[in-house]
């Protein structure tokens, strides 16, 4: 809790939260590698298994970048899984197992993730609604157009496009190899150009990047249309992994809310202004491995979903509870 | 004689029901030092923040140069080479000294990308003026840095945008001696490139090391000009300049003072050290001291909002530790906080529920909201009726209220539970000049009334004028005691440096 | 330094006792409803129509708590469908087990709560993720609870709750019970949030944390009320839904957001400190007043959705915009 006046010396001291995610990593994965011999697979513990896990966080990932952006800059976005579920249809259903339609159908779901970004917002740096509401606002609205339209698989996704989901350069998938390369652009242009910067500058006090001539308003729509954007491109992954679009992919993977949990592990604060990729990265690394010790350990799949929600309030927690402000 | 960088002339500045300033002139040559001083209110920072385009003038014009400039947002006046340095810092701690010296405003290389190498280079060079600069390595982050350092980078900050005004206000606020004499030698090396410097202050000591000229605002008119720097005894009187007697409530008289309320013996935290204190029925205590001296960290070890952590607090004789501010409330400790807005109000709500905020905090849950064991809505009201506090009605929102009947009312919220002893910090803070008389009244007669107070101000004719017995607090510790009627000069003497001059 | 000070004429002005436009909302609906269908005027159209708005009305006044407070809860709609699922595993189709079911969930929404509470207030989790969290955990136990396939069937010693009628009631003919819970438990919550300490106590805590607390105001245990209070609303709308609708996994999805929706509408501040039990049930009757609306007009289920969506939006839009001009 802050109280106005005599501020305490700072001094430089171990900075604990730059190293949590590495930690937490370390741990999840010491965790693993336990679980495995516990239980007598150590099978799992090979080369070939590890890639096979983190090929079932691809969508996660990809999102998890979207969102880091806009929690850098003091945002939220809950509206990305309906988009995933949206987007993934919308390019199924115009592929139609057309190859040739599949240009049109990836240019279509991006365009959808940019104006659903842009919506976003402009709705809350214009008309300054609280982003949780806004997007979950948005939320409804997309779910409800998109089951209004289908109810069930819709469209087809030709072999050449599930190719971005199933194909392998040697032993890496395509997908992961993607993400990768994702992670590496997201992390340059943090690092590297001017929005980046301006990005850590609103998120860390708006008045301070106001006061330096920077336009927080654009800087706020462009991270959503980023984080739309990646949204739309999991939904693209999520159809060709599926071979399909179906309406419920993103809500069925909580992405809203794990994409969110995994930039938080991460180290990127709530609050804005400090974070960063390789941490979302780590973070999304630390829910693969508590999925396959979930699966390795033969937890029933409900009883997951049980233990995912104490995870993701605790990870949360693990930051939080350092702090001391009051929170509502 | 250079001709002046910076002209200001006529300016007014009406705010709704308060004149802030009324025809002021003012100028700063190229090179030099011009100290702008005056009480809190007087209206330095008003004509700050119209120099640099927070606010607009309703009357009087701006010259930069000779040239008449119309600013209407702070980035305008920066990119026109004024630059200033609030109290309230400007930087982000979560991000390096180079990246923040160059916020908003990175070198590129030529695909755009930001140029790290240039930048760390550019701001090695902008910091080398500076005595601290050894000190500094760009790529760390500045909230690692301390004070006095965040300080210095603000202030190459502003010269490495090219700046030719640079306005520090109340700069040495947070710092302790010796990082005062860095600023003050970074001060020198500005004025030195030529640069012309406003500098806030009302600290004598600083005006004498520091300034050129002097310009004394009062009231929100020019009181005085000095061409150079006169003895302190003509700023203090220009600065002050009215009948002290009836402003300030009389001085409690010997009788009136009763047995001890509050005793701290051998009181420390983290924040403090060998807290020794006595505040008597009766009794006003003041506490002086620079920014960071400790004053609000023993307010709120005394409020338990940041307890001791060894030493011996007894109340009414009683020995006591409290460990939370409803612990304190419960045992008769009161306290009005600095920050009107952001920790004394809840702005949203009504007078009334803003007066009786406390006496239903400690009421069951579930009885009603218009009574309760310390007073009901008619008592309130009567409370609210005393202090002659102005408003439609006691349900109207508090925060269309002026500064000093909010503050009344949370000095209502306190009269309720008849606190043994009660502190206020900052208790005039953003209030108008007539106001203030009637907060000084009110804690005269909660005085008079048994209640032993403690005042906190950074005000230090308030904080002498209206205290029976001033401490000074310097690093954490009680360095001075003075009575009733000492000068301003002791104090500060005593809160600012050389110890062992109690009286 | 000088901003103390306000025009004296703004003091001097009587504020006009201004009419909540969610009562003008409501009004404007309820014509419209009248007008395309007069049979709403009968007390069978009224009356169906309160009993339908009950377990959102329970609801909203639940959550007004929470939003005064200065949070959100977003697990109240997978805490209902966690009461009817468990509800109906725990009754087993004995009509005597009503008697100690229902304790037993009214109990159950009062932990939820607490837990959600101790969370925020200690772990420092905010509401948002310390809730979604409660929610994914709680959808996973009642999948887990029912193995995923619950029995679609409760007493109807439990169903009296949701799906009876009080008869022969003069002047309105008759009175479902539901109406009878309902205005029982807006009573209540209306009176402990507008006539005693409690409700000007979450107001303080929802303005300003930190006043609240150097006032004395035990922030964390007012805010774990609620929360509390939140809680149990939950298990008396599940209590109610389950009278009538039939048992299902998805018998609460979305209620959170309409309750939110409820409470906004009626005016009610995101982030706290301003909040009232009778608009947010003014909310929730217009709330409801809008599906009938789109319901007469032929328009499918989905719309409801991106209709709520655009009300969520606008409502908080158009509150922020008010706040603005008059200048907080």
């Amino acid at each position: 809790m802050s109280v106005s006046g005599d501020p305490a010396p700072r001094r430089p001291a171990f900075r604990f939260e730059r190293w949590a995610p590495l930690i937490l990593l370390g741990g999840a994965f010491a965790i693993y590698v336990v679980v495995a011999f516990a239980t007598g697979q150590a099978q799992y513990l090979t080369f070939e298994n590890l890639i096979a896990i983190l090929g079932r966080s691809i969508a996660l990932g990809i999102t998890a970048i979207g969102q880091t952006f806009v929690i850098l800059v003091a945002s939220i976005d809950l509206s990305v899984a309906s988009l995933i579920s949206a987007t993934a249809v919308l390019a199924s259903v115009i592929m139609d197992g057309e190859p040739g339609m599949i240009l049109p159908a990836v240019l279509a779901a991006l365009a959808l993730g940019g104006v659903v970004g842009l919506v976003n917002g402009l709705v809350v740096s214009g008309l300054k609604v609280n982003p949780l509401i806004a997007t979950l606002g948005m939320s409804l609205i997309i779910q409800g157009c998109l089951s209004a339209f289908v109810s069930n698989f819709a469209g087809a996704v030709p072999a050449e496009f599930q190719v971005f989901a199933y194909g392998q350069l040697g032993p890496f998938p395509f997908a992961l190899l993607f993400l990768l390369a994702l992670a590496v652009l997201a992390w340059a242009v943090l690092r590297f150009t001017k929005f980046g910067s301006d990005m850590y500058a609103v998120g860390g006090s708006e008045e301070a990047a106001r006061f330096a001539g920077i336009k927080a308003g654009r800087v706020l729509v462009l991270s959503h249309v980023i984080c739309s954007v990646c949204a739309a491109i999991a939904g693209l992954y999520l159809a060709s992994r599926l071979r399909s679009g179906a309406p419920w992919i993103g809500s069925d993977g909580v992405y809203d809310l794990e994409s969110i949990a995994v930039v938080v592990i991460g180290g990127t604060v709530l609050a804005g202004g400090r974070g960063g990729i390789w941490g979302t990265m780590a973070g999304m690394l630390i829910f693969s491995l508590i999925d396959s010790v979930f699966n390795i350990a033969g937890v029933d799949s409900f009883a997951k979903q049980v233990l995912r929600g104490v995870i993701i309030v605790a990870a949360v927690a693990f930051y939080a509870i350092r702090s001391k402000r009051i929170v509502a | 004689m250079t001709a002046p960088v910076i002209e200001m002339r006529g300016i007014t500045k009406t705010f709704p029901g308060v004149r802030a300033l009324s025809d002021v002139s003012f100028d700063v040559r190229a090179g030099e030092v011009q100290a702008l001083v005056g009480e809190n209110g007087a209206g330095k920072s008003t004509l700050i923040k119209i120099l640099s385009g927070v606010y607009r003038a309703d009357s009087g014009e701006v010259r930069l140069g000779g040239t008449p400039v119309h600013f209407s947002h702070p980035v305008e006046s920066l990119a026109a080479g004024i630059a200033v340095i609030y109290q309230e810092f400007s930087l982000l701690p979560e991000r390096t000294v180079a990246q923040n010296l160059f916020l908003g405003r990175e070198p590129r290389t030529r695909f755009g990308l930001i140029d790290a190498r240039r930048m760390r280079e550019e701001s090695r060079e902008a910091l080398s003026l500076f005595a601290a600069a050894g000190r500094i390595d760009p790529d760390r982050l500045v909230g690692e840095l301390d004070v006095a350092t965040q300080q210095v980078v603000e202030i190459a900050k502003a010269v490495s945008t090219g700046a030719r005004v640079v306005v520090m206000d109340e700069p040495t606020a947070a710092l302790n001696e010796a990082e005062c004499e860095e600023l003050f030698a970074a001060v020198d090396t500005l004025r030195g490139r030529g640069v012309a410097i406003i500098y806030i202050t009302h600290r004598m000591r600083e005006i004498t090391r520091l300034a050129d000229r002097v310009t004394v605002l009062k009231d929100g008119e020019i009181a005085a000009r000095f061409d150079e720097v006169p003895e302190p005894g003509a700023i203090v009187r220009a600065m002050v300049g009215r009948d002290i007697e009836d402003f300030y409530a009389p001085p409690a008289r010997p009788e009136e003072i009763g047995a001890p309320v509050l005793a701290v013996r051998g009181g420390g935290n983290d924040r403090l050290r060998d807290i020794d204190l006595e505040v008597r029925a009766g009794e006003i205590v003041g506490l002086a001291g620079i920014q960071g001296a400790g004053r609000v960290a023993l307010a709120m070890a005394l409020f338990g909002e940041a307890p001791f952590d060894r030493g011996e607090v007894t109340l009414d004789g009683e020995t006591v530790s409290f460990r939370t501010p409803r612990a304190a409330i419960r045992g008769g400790v009161g306290l009005l906080p600095g920050d009107r807005k952001s920790e004394g109000l809840v702005l949203m709500q009504s007078v009334r529920d803003n007066g009786m905020l406390t006496s239903r905090a400690f009421a069951s849950p579930l009885s009603s909201h218009r009574r309760n064991a310390n007073g009901d809505l008619g008592g309130m009201d009567r409370l609210l009726d005393g202090m002659e506090i102005r408003a439609a009605n006691y349900d109207q929102d508090i925060r269309a209220l002026s500064g000093g009947n909010q503050q009344k009312a949370i000095v209502a919220r306190w009269l309720s539970m008849r606190p043994r002893l009660l502190i206020f910090i900052e208790p005039t803070r953003g209030i108008d000049v007539n106001s203030k008389a009637g907060i000084y009244h009110l804690m005269r007669d909660l005085a008079r009334e048994g209640a032993g107070i403690l005042m906190i101000s950074s005000d230090l004719p308030e904080v002498i004028g209206v205290a029976d017995r001033v401490l000074v607090m310097q690093e954490g510790r009680i360095v001075a005691e003075f009575p009733h009627g000492a000068s301003e000069q002791e104090v500060m003497h005593a809160a600012t440096g050389e110890r062992g001059v109690a009286a | 330094m000088t901003d103390g000070t306000r025009p004296r004429g703004a003091e001097r002005r009587l504020r006009a006792p201004r009419i909540n436009p969610v009562w003008i909302l409501l009004a404007v609906l309820i014509a419209a409803i009248i007008y395309m269908n007069t049979g709403f005027v009968e007390p069978t159209g009224y009356m169906n129509f309160l009993k339908r708005a009950a377990p959102l009305a329970i609801l909203a006044a639940g959550q007004v708590y929470v939003i005064t407070s200065g949070g959100f809860d977003l697990s109240v709609g997978s805490l209902i469908t966690l009461v009817v699922v468990g509800s109906s595993m725990l009754t087993n189709n004995d009509p005597a087990a009503t008697l100690w079911v229902i304790p037993l969930m009214l109990g159950l929404g009062l932990v939820v709560g607490f837990v959600n509470g101790l969370v925020v207030c200690f772990l420092r989790v905010p509401s948002l993720i310390a809730t979604l969290g409660m929610m994914i955990t709680l959808n996973g136990l009642a999948f887990l609870w029912s193995g995923g396939a619950p029995r679609g069937y409760l007493p109807d010693t439990y169903r009296f709750f949701g799906r009876e009628l009080i008869r022969d009631v003069p002047l309105v003919g008759f009175i479902p019970v539901s109406v009878i819970v309902m205005a029982v438990v807006i009573g209540a919550y209306g009176w402990l949030m507008h006539r005693a300490n409690l409700g000007r106590q979450v107001h303080a805590i929802g303005d300003n944390p930190v006043a609240a607390h150097l006032a004395g105001v035990p922030v964390a245990r007012v805010r774990i009320t609620a929360f509390v209070l939140s809680g149990l609303s939950g298990a008396v709308a599940g209590i109610l839904l389950g009278g009538f609708a039939g048992v299902s996994t998805d018998v609460g999805a979305g209620y959170e957001l309409q309750a939110i929706t409820a409470a906004v509408l009626g005016g009610a501040q995101l982030l706290g400190g301003r909040g009232s039990v009778p608009a947010a049930f003014g909310g929730a009757l217009a709330l409801t007043a809008i599906f009938t609306l789109l319901n007469f007009l032929g328009l499918p289920q989905p719309v409801r959705q991106v209709v709520q969506g655009l009300i969520l939006i606008a409502a908080v839009a158009l509150a922020m915009h008010r706040r603005r001009q008059t200048g907080t």
